[in-house]
């Protein structure tokens, strides 16, 4: 009896082992808020003002559960600071008299549970070191950038453990087998070694194939993908300097994005309006993402030199040439993008998909500009329902909203996640 | 009302074995259709594992390749009305050959990619035709010439004007000559007298290869203005058409379809529309179009004429006709003319002198003067007098001339003896040509200097008198090539630039830079108010023209008659992919011409009609003899033809140096041109005819897409619309059964309702003549690939939308409807629910989206579609695809210079991806976007697709159905719900394309002796 269950469990050792992991698998993916979703809810609502590692318009936000006392009280406050103010919370107050009493917006939108998301990123993102991985030319290697939380990790640690406990248990097993056997003077076979056994085998190559299937696919998904893309460009120009410290508008050189599909990276006679004056840099010292100090006068008397620009006359004394920048955001040819449908009719800010651009010497890509961040946007994000009359045709949904079936309407519900919205 | 049988060819009337296996074939040919042996290798498995393997490790070499980095340069000084990615659209006017259409010119990013016709001018009202949607391809035709050229060797500009200027100066008093085709253009030709009134004896010759000396002869005679009327086919509700084909290619074929279509728009509340009659001898255009059709021998055109005449009251004695049919045609046309006297049109297509003699006579008994045509605005379309050509060929024989200058003409190609053209080219001293490419003409010149594209070009049009058109550069020029007047204003010693010639000159004329900046903007300058149709007082000399045609040329037993086909015309824009894989309306043939005989004279070359005829594309090759000339082509049965008559398309048989499209492509036919002492004759009477034996690939779209028989086109007679407007949609009270409203009650599945916009298109087969226009505008708008003759002939043309063309009828009088097809977009889709990757799916505005990178090229979809619109890229058409030597590219259409006319909003699809009609969601995108911007509701009209916007007649209505105000919420709910119906209603699937069935003016048949016609056939249905 004691045997043949020995037996069936050696038989069974596989199917019991992928039993035990896919039980503890789904574990390991359920959890309380979901990272993912925060992301998304992080770079619609929150990025434009916060970081998670620097001070923006809002302070970094890397430990804001700890810092305060109640997570009800942190809900509170997203939704509506300005209550939480009246309550005369004193981290509050000090929040608020250090950022210049610069209310924050109120989000009375956002659930608890959206909330909650957005932290658990938050958490996921303030273990990672600032700044990201910066790597010019192809990145393709699997990104694997979401790690798994706590959790999992806690969970695969135990899978780990308990399949070597398993794998001693039956060594163990089969040994104390063969001495019971040789006891009873059954004659058993010579135990055969653990590199030859077939289950053992059988069971390294599943797991092999099974890793390296999700790196091939990983790896494919990843193709072409070059999010943190951060290109040396021909001339060290800084968003910093120009729209954060100098707050020039970005419409003002990237005037394609409320007319085209295209932003429009400025002519050059859009930089020589400011420039044909501003000669020399004095702003903070700046320096590449290497560390190495850079020249701010000489990078503008490159720009001289393209555009054929003598300051000392003040005048064009030979014809200019376009500067080749390096195109940073790539989509694929089969995308259609529009800019002015996301400035002007979605009234996207720009950070939502470039970053923080206005703390950026060198622009790096900001979002994977993969089809599921697209699609994640598209789903989340509001339209301006009532306020844009376009919409007016839709009445089944007017009619929803005025019957508090819903309260809001988002792109995915006009058909903004629909194949030909972006494929043709 | 018992279903009228209508079939595509013959082997479908017939029903043929061969067409009973096409039928259940949809693909023809089995895979992989190039490389055969892989699956009956010996060691298959070995083969297999070699290839897995390979293509792994080639993907993972490929994948591990570096992302290439990608440059993006502005402009140094951005011009101000560019933003790139937004389209700017400039008025021009296309006027090759005399055709004159005011167009607007999409450009993006600086490059011209779309021809849309110009609203603002009365006379063509923003219609375009095939030919005029492809002129934008012309631009970028890579044989071009691109420099300027001194017997072969590249030279500059200035060199040219040196040599040509000493020896302009050499010629000692030898006549100048230049040889043009019909100028519509009032200040070139301004220019062109300054410069020949520096050479005395000087002369400009206008040459049309396809000529209308005769009408303009006769009106001369008639009227004393040698000059091409206007015609108003608007205001005719009687129409003859002797040999004319106004629908396709006669005169200006734009403006008079569309003047015809707006006699043929119907309904239950309006039941009226004209009356078209057609004599002629092959199966055309307008006769295809005609309610009443009848054909003669060409020979007899002038007697057909003169019967009519006398018909119509004309005092006349008219030789009798011996086909009964047309006899009783006769008498049946005469009196619908004479019953809508004032109302009434005939127009002929002869250019015999007599004939149009005649035709004029017939005109002014019926009261056509200042009604349907009119002698005040006359129009300028052609203006070429054949014998001033014949008379500059001799006398560049004789060695008379001292200088010829070509400009825009090909002689050496097309005049009838281009042999002694050459000749006598070689004789004279000095040899110019400005044509824009190196053809058979300017081969034999010695200077060459080539004119800009209209497209780049300035220049006016002036093609009713007082109406003018602008064109302006829409791009700097591609090459080394100068404006033509600029050369000739060199020449004649003026240093002012022609654009500024023609600026002071307009800005005189109209008195001011402010007007010639709006003259500008909107393309035409027009009356204020549209001057009164006159009239002319007839002086024509009826009984010496009836004399002359009653003794001229007698009828033999077999004729030749030459035609143009629709979309490539004389030939001058033969190299052209786009025009040359259009489908013929009528033969549905692509790339070449064929001798057209009827179904009779097939069968005494022993080309019976059987399994080998339509099913195959290689046809026997017949050799045609006439005139002493002989030209082999395969042979094409069409249904219509005359049985003593072979027709042939001219325009084709252009050298290698034409260009890939047109290069060796068919045979040309102007040799059988003969000239009569006055005018060319285009048909012959002695012609024979024997088959030598040998094949040649027709590529026919004919025979692909079968419907197996199904109803799909409704018609019905006007006699019987009146009666009872709802007779022809009777059928579509069997839904009926299935509840009160099909869409929800026919079916198990829920309902969707659309909640925003749901996209509907209806379709007028009344008014869809056939033209083509709407599918080389879709081509256009769209990157549809161009495939090449081989791959037509394998049912793998890409074009998303088609004429499909059905006969019903006896073969030798077939009645003809034309019926567009495209993607229905079902919103119960067929092919939707077979797509393994959800590559097809429906959207909620009611569109059949595809999602090329998704698909994997299975071609369930395309199986399950009841309407035969999916294709499948099976070859790589564009290098859309990342690997070398796989492009399949038969006409240059990937050149770096060509693809400059691919839409940028539109991707181009790579092997084995099936795609379809979009109802160019590109457009409905911008549209919505526009409106969004500006926060209003979309408006009705905002969003056109291109085959609505291309369309002259106006037959395809496109719009918004939630809309109660749209125009297609009206036709289908209020203006037009006794012919509305779905192609293939009852399956349920929901297109969202509507058709308005046809209605033909015609007398009634008597029912039972159609059934009984029909009857034999009826195993078929």
């Amino acid at each position: 009896m004691y045997r043949r269950v020995s037996i069936l469990l050696r038989k069974h050792f596989v199917s019991v082992l992928i039993l035990c992991a896919s039980i503890v698998i789904p574990f390991s993916s359920v959890k309380a808020a979901d990272p993912a979703k925060g992301k998304a809810l992080f770079q619609t609502n929150c990025a434009s003002c916060h970081n998670v590692h620097k001070k923006l318009t809002g302070p970094a936000l890397a430990g804001v559960e700890g810092r305060w006392a109640d997570k009800k009280l942190l809900h509170q406050w997203i939704h509506n600071s300005a209550s939480v103010l009246a309550t005369g919370d004193k981290y509050a107050n000090d929040l608020f008299n250090e950022f210049n009493k610069t209310a924050m917006t109120a989000f009375p939108q956002l659930s608890n549970e959206e909330i909650d998301d957005i932290l658990a990123y938050i958490k996921v993102e303030e273990v990672k070191t600032p700044g990201g991985a910066k790597t010019p030319g192809g990145d393709t290697a699997p990104a694997g950038a979401e790690k798994g939380n706590d959790n999992s990790l806690l969970f695969g640690i135990i899978t780990l453990i308990l399949a070597v406990v398993a794998l001693i248990l039956m060594q163990i097993n089969s040994n104390l087998n063969k001495l019971a056997g040789d006891k009873e003077g059954v004659p058993t076979p010579d135990p055969v070694p653990f590199y030859k056994n077939k289950a053992y085998l059988a069971l390294i190559i599943l797991v092999l194939f099974m890793v390296g299937g999700y790196l091939t696919i990983q790896g494919a998904v990843g193709l072409g993908r070059q999010k943190d893309y951060m290109p040396e460009q021909p001339i060290f120009y800084s968003h910093k300097v120009h729209a954060g410290i100098n707050q020039i508008n970005c419409l003002y050189c990237h005037a394609g994005a409320e007319k085209s599909k295209h932003a429009m990276i400025p002519s050059e006679n859009i930089c020589m309006n400011c420039h044909k004056a501003i000669k020399e840099y004095s702003g903070p010292e700046l320096t590449t993402a290497e560390g190495k100090k850079v020249d701010g006068t000489a990078e503008i008397a490159k720009l001289y030199d393209y555009v054929g620009w003598d300051p000392e006359a003040g005048k064009y004394t030979k014809p200019g040439k376009p500067i080749e920048w390096t195109k940073i955001h790539n989509l694929p040819d089969h995308v259609y993008f529009n800019h002015s449908q996301h400035v002007v009719a979605g009234q996207q800010q720009c950070q939502t998909c470039h970053g923080a651009i206005t703390e950026m010497d060198e622009v790096h890509q900001f979002a994977d500009l993969s089809m599921g961040w697209c699609i994640n946007c598209h789903r989340t994000t509001k339209v301006q329902f009532a306020d844009n009359n376009y919409y007016s045709i839709f009445e089944k949904l007017h009619q929803d909203i005025k019957d508090k079936k819903i309260d809001s309407v988002t792109v995915e519900m006009v058909g903004g996640t629909e194949c030909q919205k972006c494929h043709y | 009302m018992e279903q009228k049988k209508y079939w595509k060819g013959l082997e479908e009337l017939h029903n043929t074995d061969a067409h009973q296996e096409i039928v259940k074939n949809e693909f023809s040919e089995e895979l992989p259709f190039e490389s055969e042996g892989l699956l009956n290798a010996t060691t298959p498995r070995r083969d297999f594992l070699k290839y897995l393997g390979f293509t792994t490790a080639a993907a993972a070499i490929a994948a591990s390749c570096e992302t290439p980095v990608k440059k993006a340069i502005p402009y140094v000084n951005k011009p101000e009305e560019i933003t790139p990615g937004v389209a700017n659209y400039y008025a021009s006017s296309y006027s090759i050959d005399g055709e004159y259409v005011p167009v607007v010119v999409k450009t993006r990013e600086g490059r011209p990619i779309k021809l849309e016709g110009n609203t603002l001018s009365s006379i063509t009202q923003g219609a375009t035709s095939a030919r005029v949607q492809g002129a934008v391809l012309s631009l970028y035709d890579t044989a071009r010439l691109r420099f300027p050229s001194i017997g072969g060797t590249e030279t500059t500009w200035a060199e040219l004007d040196k040599q040509v200027g000493a020896a302009l100066a050499g010629l000692g008093g030898a006549p100048v000559v230049l040889l043009s085709a019909t100028l519509l253009s009032p200040t070139t030709k301004k220019v062109i007298g300054e410069f020949l009134a520096k050479y005395p004896n000087s002369r400009h010759v206008v040459y049309d290869a396809v000529s209308y000396s005769g009408m303009l002869q006769a009106n001369e005679a008639a009227y004393g203005k040698r000059v091409i009327p206007s015609y108003h086919f608007e205001n005719a509700k009687a129409i003859v058409s002797l040999g004319a084909d106004f629908i396709g290619t006669w005169l200006n074929p734009v403006e008079y379809a569309r003047q015809f279509a707006q006699t043929r728009k119907i309904n239950a509340q309006k039941p009226e529309m004209s009356k078209l009659f057609a004599f002629e001898s092959h199966m055309s255009l307008t006769g295809a179009n005609a309610d009443e059709r009848y054909t003669h021998k060409p020979s007899e055109s002038g007697a057909i004429a003169l019967a009519l005449l006398a018909a119509v009251g004309g005092s006349v004695t008219a030789p009798a006709i011996a086909d009964k049919r047309v006899a009783d045609g006769i008498q049946k046309a005469a009196k619908e003319l004479k019953a809508n006297a004032g109302k009434a049109l005939v127009v002929s297509g002869s250019n015999d002198v007599n004939v149009q003699t005649i035709v004029n006579a017939i005109n002014n008994i019926i009261g056509a003067n200042g009604t349907t045509i009119d002698f005040a605005s006359p129009s300028n379309y052609r203006q070429g007098i054949d014998s001033d050509m014949t008379k500059l060929v001799s006398d560049m024989n004789a060695g008379s001339i001292g200088a010829v200058l070509v400009l825009g003409t090909n002689p050496v190609y097309d005049y009838f003896e281009s042999a002694k053209f050459a000749e006598g080219l070689k004789k004279v001293k000095l040899t110019v040509s400005f044509n824009e490419r190196n053809d058979e003409t300017t081969e034999l010149c010695k200077y060459v200097a080539p004119d800009h594209h209209f497209l780049e070009s300035w220049n006016d049009a002036e093609g009713r008198t007082g109406y003018y058109s602008f064109a302006q550069p829409t791009i700097l020029p591609l090459f080394k090539t100068r404006a033509v007047q600029d050369t000739f204003l060199t020449w004649a010693g003026n240093t002012t630039a022609w654009a500024d010639y023609l600026k002071n000159e307009w800005i005189s004329k109209l008195g001011g830079q402010e007007a010639w900046d709006k003259a500008l903007q909107d393309g035409v300058v027009e009356p204020a108010a549209a001057p009164a149709l006159g009239g002319a007082s007839f002086a024509g000399d009826i009984a010496g023209a009836a004399g002359k045609i009653n003794s001229g040329k007698k009828g033999g037993k077999l004729e030749l008659v030459l035609y143009e086909k629709v979309a490539i015309g004389s030939g001058k824009l033969a190299n052209n992919p786009w025009l040359q894989e259009m489908p013929d309306p009528i033969t549905r043939s692509t790339w070449g011409n064929y001798a057209c005989i009827s179904n009779k004279l097939a069968k005494t070359f022993s080309t019976q009609l059987g399994d080998d005829y339509e099913i195959n594309a290689e046809k026997k090759v017949l050799k045609v003899k006439s005139n002493g000339k002989e030209i082999e082509l395969p042979l094409l049965i069409v249904p219509g033809m005359h049985p003593e008559v072979i027709a042939i398309a001219v325009g084709y048989g252009r050298g290698e140096k034409v260009g890939r499209a047109a290069g060796g492509i068919g045979k040309n036919a102007y040799p059988f041109v003969s000239f009569n002492g006055q005018t060319f004759d285009y048909f012959t009477t002695d012609a024979s005819v024997d088959a030598t034996g040998t094949k040649e690939i027709v590529a026919l779209t004919q025979t692909h897409n079968s419907y197996e028989g199904r109803p799909i086109v409704k018609e019905t007679t006007l006699e019987e619309f009146i009666k009872n407007p709802k007779e022809v949609n009777e059928d579509r009270l069997e839904l009926k059964k299935f509840g009160a409203d099909f869409r929800k009650d026919a079916t198990l599945y829920p309902n969707y309702s659309y909640p925003g916009i749901k996209w509907g298109m209806s379709i007028d087969l009344n008014t869809c003549f056939g033209c083509g226009a709407c599918t080389i505008a879709c081509q256009a708008e769209n990157n549809v690939s161009v495939v090449g003759r081989e791959e037509v002939a394998k049912a793998h043309e890409m074009h998303w939308i088609r004429i499909d063309r059905y006969f019903s009828g006896d073969e030798e009088n077939p009645e003809v409807v034309f019926q567009p097809m495209l993607c229905q977009h079902c919103d119960n889709a067929p092919c939707e629910n077979v797509c393994p990757v959800g590559a097809t799916n429906h959207s909620s505005e009611g569109i059949n989206q595809m999602a090329y990178n998704r698909c994997i090229g299975t071609r369930y979809c395309a199986n399950n579609c009841p309407y035969k619109v999916r294709r499948l890229n099976w070859r790589d058409w564009n290098g859309a695809d990342s690997f070398e030597n796989n492009l399949y590219d038969v006409a240059d259409m990937n050149d770096n210079l060509t693809r400059m006319v691919l839409n940028p909003d539109v991707v181009v699809r790579s092997r084995g991806v099936m795609e379809k009609c979009s109802f160019c969601v590109q457009r409905l995108q911008e549209a919505k976007l526009d409106a969004k911007k500006a926060g209003h509701p979309l408006k009705d009209g905002a969003a056109k697709t291109a085959c609505q916007q291309a369309c002259g007649a106006d037959a395809i209505v496109f719009g918004n159905i939630n809309d109660k105000n749209s125009e297609i919420y009206k036709i289908r709910n209020e203006m037009q719900t006794d012919r509305l119906y779905y192609v293939l209603e009852e399956t349920h699937v929901l297109p969202s394309i509507s058709y308005l069935a046809k209605i033909r003016n015609k007398d009634a048949a008597p029912k039972a002796e159609k059934e009984s016609a029909h009857k034999e056939e009826a195993h078929h249905a």
